[in-house]
């Protein structure tokens, strides 16, 4: 079946020509001795079409994809996945979430567990769904497991807004929604990362924009491309990266124009205004509290908020020992470099979140990457 | 996550709550449409539009010239690189019949 504009960034002859040309441009970037140039994919989108096409073995050695943290599964912490399941156990619940939330470790079980066990955790392709089964079930609260950098949250701020509009009384959304600006600076702002340049997202960008980066370029002086997801998309925006790195540029460049207006989406911006504000700070797996990273629901919308609705037990829980998904996340390790890699933890038994979506580092390792990489 | 898929609108089937149909891959979705249709334009307007959808909304008009313009960059880049390669062989070529005194100048 047809799809627009995918096929056609797909081609292997043009993969050829841009690697080509990546190759040449290499000689022309000044670099720090031996270390490779590091190119920072933020968004987890990227890190599965990087693993799932093979981009990172057609590249010559000296350019690397650092894998970001932007993926919101991964990135989630134990604590948040414990208020979940306290949530779905609640008799009178149903659950619902996107279906890569479903296998997230909490600190005794995931929601998978929980609902082997007997909570009423249901999946949903898009928040509009759960707001349908509020309808149809009028004696359970629906809640909705809201989770996602700014792609998403449009979406579940527009169905709370649906919701009030219809007087739906029995639903509300457990809001983890991230925001990809400030966790951009905290890994510039990290002492250990030497990033090169910046990959940027591509999904987020159509909502948020792409005059949002340009603190990366003025302040950092870091080249970023915002790419599209096909792996053409991916090689040309690596192109433009390191032609800006060439050319002694550090600029917000567009590779996704099809898709990613320069001023966003106004339209969706203004529902995510309508509904949410920033939280003083958000903590993350991994990475530690970020200041202004998650955003809360607005007082107007508090009847639709599951965390007042329903006492949530909210503790932190600390990471698992053995896990080193932070060191991961923030590109100082790689996945197969982890202790527990391949063994303990596995896509099948997830010990950290890295391993679960197939957007996590780890997992894309595990499933695409692991014979090349791993030493028999 | 943060996919999306792209997706035609094939039918408007409530313009109060903007719900289209949207054909993804050949299959017929309810979609939500609201971000994507601007505020003086009914939704009709829309109809056989590509659209990105994700989460059971369309997130973004698909803009085919956007699309033909990277393509076309990406076509020339790569006839530029066949260029060079020609170029590269020719001058190999050059090279090694030095002798006979073809005398341009070869850019290497």
């Amino acid at each position: 079946m047809a799809m627009k504009y995918v096929d056609e960034f797909r081609d292997p002859d043009k993969a050829r020509t841009l690697v080509a040309e990546i190759r040449g441009l290499i000689p022309r970037i000044p670099r720090a001795g031996e270390r490779p140039l590091q190119i920072m994919e933020v968004c987890g989108g990227h890190t599965h079409a990087i693993f799932r096409y093979g981009i990172q073995q057609m590249l010559p050695e000296e350019v690397e994809f650092v894998h970001g943290p932007g993926c919101p599964v991964c990135v989630l912490p134990m604590g948040r996945v414990d208020d979940c399941v306290a949530i779905a156990e609640r008799p009178e619940v149903i659950f619902t979430t996107f279906g890569d939330a479903m296998r997230v470790p909490g600190s005794q079980k995931s929601l998978l567990k929980a609902k082997a066990e007997g909570a009423d955790v249901r999946m949903v392709y898009s928040p509009l769904d759960a707001l349908a089964i509020a309808r149809k079930n009028p004696g359970r609260e629906v809640v909705f497991f809201g989770l996602g950098f700014e792609t998403t949250m449009p979406s579940t701020a527009m169905t709370l807004i649906q919701a009030r509009r219809a007087g739906q009384t029995n639903f509300s959304l457990f809001c983890n929604h991230i925001t990809i600006i400030p966790t951009i600076r905290a890994i510039l702002d990290s002492a250990d990362l030497q990033l090169d340049g910046f990959i940027g997202p591509g999904h987020v960008s159509m909502v948020i924009g792409t005059r949002a980066y340009d603190f990366i370029a003025r302040d950092y002086h870091k080249p970023i491309t915002v790419a599209g997801f096909e792996p053409l998309d991916v090689l040309h925006s690596l192109w433009m990266v390191l032609r800006q790195l060439a050319e002694g540029r550090c600029e917000v460049e567009n590779q996704y124009g099809r898709i990613v207006p320069e001023a966003g989406n106004a339209r969706a911006l203004a529902a995510v205004d309508e509904v949410y504000e920033l939280r003083p700070f958000f903590e993350w797996r991994g990475l530690g509290s970020i200041d202004h990273s998650g955003v809360r629901i607005r007082d107007a919308y508090a009847a639709f908020d599951a965390e007042r609705k329903f006492s949530v037990p909210n503790v932190v829980v600390a990471d698992p020992k053995a896990c080193q998904c932070g060191e991961v996340l923030k590109g100082v390790i790689k996945p197969h470099e982890c202790k527990v890699f391949g063994t303990a933890c596995t896509p099948e038994m997830p010990l950290g979140s890295l391993m679960v979506s197939s957007e996590g580092a780890c997992a894309a390792y595990y499933s695409y990457g692991r014979r090349e990489r791993v030493p028999a | 996550m943060c996919l999306g898929i792209p997706g035609r609108i094939v039918e408007v089937t409530d313009p109060e709550t903007m719900t289209a149909m949207v054909e993804v891959g050949g299959v017929r979705r309810p979609t939500n449409i609201c971000f994507i249709v601007a505020d003086d334009t009914p939704p009709s307007a829309y109809l056989g539009e590509w659209v990105l959808v994700h989460v059971g909304f369309a997130m973004s008009l698909i803009d085919a010239a956007e699309a033909e313009r990277t393509l076309a960059m990406l076509t020339e880049l790569g006839e530029i690189q066949a260029e060079i390669d020609a170029m590269q062989q020719s001058n190999e070529a050059n090279f090694s019949l030095r002798g006979t005194d073809h005398g341009h100048e070869v850019c290497r």
